[in-house]
């Protein structure tokens, strides 16, 4: 029996749970001095430590501790004064130790909260994600599976390990149970899962890249009937790598679980797999028998026990949340609600504050960046950021302009230019030779070919029928090849034949 | 030349008398003639040690300022990594390893120049009292070939007995250092916990595993432990403090006015005649010597043990699980379609020794969920006991002694079925361990009824591991005057001894 | 008095990833049942107000700052591997989940 959503929600309650792993940008490992750069050779960035050689000890990395405890304070939680690293012990290829150096019952961030805004029948909403704990791990390594048809796992005859990524540091972000958010259960999440995103970004603690697997999202869904305080069993839905993702395993699952509850069937409590192509997610490993991962207080590490000090001067030092920065700036540069989420669906706010604060104009920042640059972006299908255009550049663009050095048609061949890699916006005018014609005698000398070109037009114009100046003012652009300013040449044109704007 | 103390061959190199490289090939010498029938060695490292003798005797020729025992040979337990040097442990899951980085104690023997002969015998990853656990055949004590030498670092104790090497490293997670030290008669210390950087030692217990230095004197003892000693940032359990002036107080050996706690529990009941007669004949040569005798009680320690054989296990349940047959070491049943799981249990059931998958299973077993509280949550708080017993004995006494073992030496063989009765050896050591305090043994004579030699144990607070070296080195020089000789010199000689 | 059954026993094996023989696992568990009981007695002392210790040093808070330090070369990295294929260790096929 195939169920609506809106039949499931009619009759079920979902609670959610969502845990969210977050790859710190340290310079090395979370426990020893490798590199953390993303692409590198395999097994160019292991060393004892992170291979697990028998006889190396972890030393833990004090930035990966500081940004744990950021995030901590962004998502505003209380910073334990004492917590320890646990050992998480369970067998796995990638994991070169064979167990996880993780936080156990001591992490070091415990009871914050999240709040998120969005929009329902009733209007804007706010719904506040109480968040459990947040604390610190380490990544595992990537298994490449040889011979199968798929490059998948099943029907692999061997797999190659790089260890390149074991031991990177990871935060992972616990919520506690997520009731009351109704049919709009996928909405919320995913509002958190942006909202942890740009706060992340504005700490500056991870690149939040959920393509490169930067930040996953694990999420926990079950259902009850409405009106039941009794918790439904759960499926876990792992590594759900997109906004978009998020609330569509959400809405899925929701809808699997209430097929299967009115067919009688029991949820089975699970890992389950997010397919993006089906937008469904596939059973994973059962966790009827529950791992037994045997934890215990790392004995290679020592405890962390943050002073009150250090944790105050990382408070003060806490960016404005982005929710909260977001609202300013739009009240400062007067942006409707729809340019605004523009800007933030398109992901250049950022760029667009950085050209303001140049000295840009918002407005005319606001449409290089939303207008020709996103079109060029569009075209080439690259991301934005990955431009070779700047806000300086932009900026520099904007004050030419509005100097009457370059006109907007210009301006577009010098952002084309800048993005072709043609150099600086300086670099790229005098490459090209393009430039202003605001020599009046060479003007002039054009407004009079114009004129004895097309006698009859002109004489229109001299008798006060202004509309026909755009012919010749056309004209007057084709002979200068458009490097005119069109206002002058109409100002210029109207004296010749006598005339002047009424 | 083989027969004389480090120091000895210290000052000999110093003065020109010798040369590294002769004093290093006659060593060599000494292990091709005895150890055939002794086994200390695992791997023997000729050719490295030549060339690190001879780059020694180069530097000291063009008078360059080397440290204290400089060209001295030294014989390494498995158990330390030393880059391009089969690290085996004691096992075969390890056999053929060579790993690619040195351990830091390594780092700082070869800083000092001093020579590394090769790689001592041990039993498997250091669990065992008498090293017949390990995968490459059992070490024979010299004093009696058909005797264990302790264990787990028998080897490098029987190396020192045999005058196969006057110096050696051990490491001691519940006695492995000290009781060896007691059954071979020579010297052995267990420095406070983070007192030697654990980086390359690998892990059997991470919480109690030390490593430190084993000798034929005090003074050489006290010379290695200042080699090998002080902080490493590569070690987050490392001290960051000056290393106690061990060599000074192994020099001045004075213990006037000094208390000398008896632990009561470690004494009587259990512990051999001749063991008992040995240690109250010490006793009274350190009151003789000017120390005051008090006696102490730590009513905890008689579940150090059953705590012990908690702790451990758990954590080296943990530590060997990396040993999985996927980056390095053996690997067995790697045939068509053979999975990565069965692959890691085949490789870890033939890897394995008996002992060592016992102490897995049963520490798998102690931290599993709805066990852990009574089991390793519990040894835990006897931990805590234990060292709140410590700390009051060392309010009424400045060291606290004991017997290192309650027997001498055993047979080979005669234990190897009882792993209770083989844990009860180290019982007057685990103590230690649990606090990480320092620990030292060293020869108190021969018990009369087999003429095995005693160990006499000295235990000191958390780095103030100079004390132990005080009374030591006061016991030593009041047991040497004594008997007139070192306790060694009446060692029967090994078949083609030089 | 604690004992562990074969049963008990070969489940832990599996969680150590030991494979055992039948004999063995009978032993274990017969020597287990002896081991348990003298182990056991840490209990008789772990009372609730005895806090734990799970270090033998009071020591808190050692870090270490973010510098990249050298890795090992590739060739070292993999010195000791079983197997390997394109600077990757070789494993066999990894059973269970993506
Ligand atoms: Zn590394």
């Amino acid at each position: 029996m195939s169920l609506t959503y809106e039949e499931v929600v009619a009759k079920y309650e979902p609670v959610l749970g969502l845990e969210v792993h977050v790859e710190l940008n340290t310079n090395s490992k979370m426990f020893c001095g490798c590199s953390t750069i993303f692409g590198a050779e395999p097994n160019t960035q292991t060393c004892p430590v992170c291979l697990a050689l028998p006889g190396a000890l972890p030393t833990v990395n004090e930035k990966a501790i500081e940004s744990t405890i950021k995030i901590g304070l962004a998502l505003n939680c209380s910073i334990a004064p004492f917590s320890r690293f646990a050992r998480k012990n369970y067998f796995y290829p990638d994991m070169p130790k064979n167990f996880q150096i993780s936080q156990y019952d001591e992490p070091i961030c415990v009871n914050g909260y999240v709040d998120v805004e969005i929009e329902t029948d009733e209007g804007p909403k706010v719904f506040r994600i109480e968040v459990e704990r947040v604390h610190m791990e380490e990544d595992t390594g990537k298994s490449l599976h040889v011979g199968g048809a798929t490059g998948r796992i099943h029907g692999a005859e061997y797999s190659l390990l790089d260890y390149n990524r074991a031991g990177i540091p990871l935060v992972e972000i616990v919520t506690k149970i997520v009731p009351g958010t109704g049919k709009y259960a996928p909405e919320v999440a995913k509002a958190y899962v942006a909202e942890l995103r740009d706060i992340l970004r504005s700490l500056g603690v991870s690149d939040v890249k959920m393509e490169q697997g930067s930040l996953r999202c694990d999420a926990n869904v079950s259902l009850r009937l409405i009106g039941s305080d009794v918790l439904g069993t759960r499926s876990e839905t792992k590594n759900v790598n997109s906004l978009r993702s998020v609330e569509r395993a959400i809405r899925g699952e929701m809808i699997r679980h209430a097929e299967r509850l009115n067919n009688g069937e029991r949820v089975v409590q699970e890992t389950r797999h997010f397919q993006e192509d089906t937008g469904l997610t596939r059973s994973g490993r059962s966790k009827e028998q529950a791992e037994d991962y045997r934890y215990f207080p790392e004995p290679d590490l020592v405890p962390v026990a943050p002073d009150a000090a250090w944790i105050e001067q990382l408070r003060a030092a806490l960016p404005e949340r982005p929710s909260i920065h977001r609202k300013r700036l739009q009240e400062q540069w007067a942006v409707p609600d729809k340019e605004m989420s523009a800007m933030i669906n398109a992901d250049v706010l950022d760029v667009v504050e950085a050209t303001v604060a140049l000295g840009a104009d918002p407005a005319k920042a606001r449409s290089w960046w939303l207008g020709e640059i996103s079109r060029i972006a569009n075209e080439k299908d690259v991301a934005i950021k990955n431009l070779p255009i700047s806000a300086t550049d932009v900026a520099e663009i904007v004050a030419l302009v509005n100097a009457g050095e370059l006109t907007d048609k210009l301006a577009r061949q010098v952002v084309e230019g800048v993005i072709a890699g043609e150099g600086k916006p300086s670099a790229v005018i005098a490459i090209r030779g393009i430039k202003v014609v605001n020599d009046d005698s060479a003007l002039m000398a054009a407004i009079e070919r114009a004129c004895s070109g097309q006698p009859e037009t002109a004489q229109k114009v001299r008798d006060g029928h202004l509309p026909a100046a755009g012919a010749l003012i056309g004209m007057v652009m084709k002979d200068t090849k458009g490097q005119a300013d069109a206002a002058k040449v109409r100002a210029l044109l109207l004296a010749h034949l006598g005339q002047s704007e009424g | 030349m083989i027969r004389n103390s480090a120091s000895e061959m210290a000052s000999k190199l110093a003065s020109g008398e010798i040369t590294s490289v002769a004093l290093t090939q006659a060593h060599l010498d000494q292990i091709s003639a005895v150890d055939k029938d002794v086994h200390a060695f695992l791997h023997v490292d000729t050719e490295g040690a030549l060339a690190q003798a001879a780059a020694v005797d180069a530097k000291r020729k063009s008078g360059e300022k080397l440290s204290p025992l400089a060209g001295v040979p030294l014989a390494l337990k498995d158990v330390m990594t030393q880059k391009g040097i089969p690290t085996t442990c004691g096992s075969k899951i390890l056999e053929g390893w060579r790993p690619p980085y040195d351990s830091t104690v390594v780092v700082n023997l070869k800083k000092n120049d001093i020579v590394i002969l090769g790689k001592t015998n041990m039993d498997e990853f250091a669990m065992g009292s008498s090293t017949e656990n390990s995968a490459y055949g059992p070490t024979h004590n010299p004093w009696d070939l058909t005797r264990i030498p302790g264990g787990s670092g028998g080897g490098s104790a029987a190396a020192l007995a045999a005058f196969e090497a006057p110096l050696a490293i051990g490491t001691d997670t519940g006695g492995s250092i000290r009781q060896p030290a007691a059954v071979t008669g020579t010297v052995g210390v267990k420095p406070t916990y983070g007192g030697v950087s654990r980086y390359g030692l690998v892990a059997f217990s991470s919480s109690l595993d030390q490593a430190g230095p084993c000798a034929r004197t005090v003074l050489d003892a006290a010379l290695l432990h200042e080699a090998i000693a002080g902080h490493d940032p590569k070690d987050s359990t490392s001290i960051n403090a000056p290393v106690p002036a061990v060599v000074a107080a192994a020099k001045a050996g004075n213990v006037k006015g000094m208390k000398i706690g008896v632990v009561k529990e470690l004494n009587g009941d259990g512990y051999q005649k001749g063991v008992r007669a040995r240690f109250e004949e010490s006793l009274e040569l350190l009151a003789a010597a000017g120390a005051e005798i008090v006696e102490v009680s730590a009513p905890n320690f008689e579940y150090a043990l059953a705590a012990y054989y908690l702790i451990a296990p758990s954590e080296c349940s943990s530590n060997l699980a990396r040993f999985d047959a996927m980056r390095y070491g053996l690997r067995v049943g790697d045939n068509d379609g053979a999975s990565a799981e069965s692959v890691m249990n085949l490789t870890r059931e033939v890897g394995f020794g008996r002992e060592v998958k016992r102490r897995i299973i049963l520490g798998t077993y102690a931290l599993s969920s709805g066990y852990y509280d009574a089991y390793y949550g519990s040894a835990q708080k006897v931990r805590t006991l234990i060292t709140q017993d410590f700390n009051k004995a060392f309010e009424k006494a400045d060291v606290l002694v004991s017997p290192t073992c309650p027997t001498t030496a055993f047979k080979i063989g005669e234990k190897a079925n009882d792993p209770l009765a083989m844990y009860l050896n180290d019982i007057a050591t685990i103590p230690v361990n649990m606090a990480g305090i320092g620990g030292m043994s060293l020869p108190s004579g021969v018990a009369e009824e087999d003429g095995l030699p005693v160990g006499f144990q000295i235990m000191s607070p958390v780095m103030k591991d100079d004390r132990m070296y005080s009374v030591g080195a006061a016991l030593e020089a009041a047991l040497l005057s004594k008997w007139g000789a070192p306790l060694l010199s009446t060692i029967p000689a090994l078949a083609g001894s030089k | 008095m604690t004992s562990l059954s074969r049963d008990d026993v070969a489940k832990l094996a599996g969680l150590a990833r030991i494979e055992m023989s039948d004999e063995e696992l009978v032993a274990l568990s017969n020597e287990f049942t002896v081991i348990l009981d003298a182990v056991a007695r840490v209990q008789e002392v772990a009372s609730a107000d005895v806090p734990a210790t799970s270090h033998p040093l009071p020591l808190r808070n050692v870090f270490r700052p973010d510098v990249v330090i050298p890795s090992l070369s590739p060739a070292d990295a993999l010195s000791g591997a079983p197997a390997q294929e394109e600077q990757r260790f070789r494993v066999p096929q990894i059973l269970g989940e993506e």
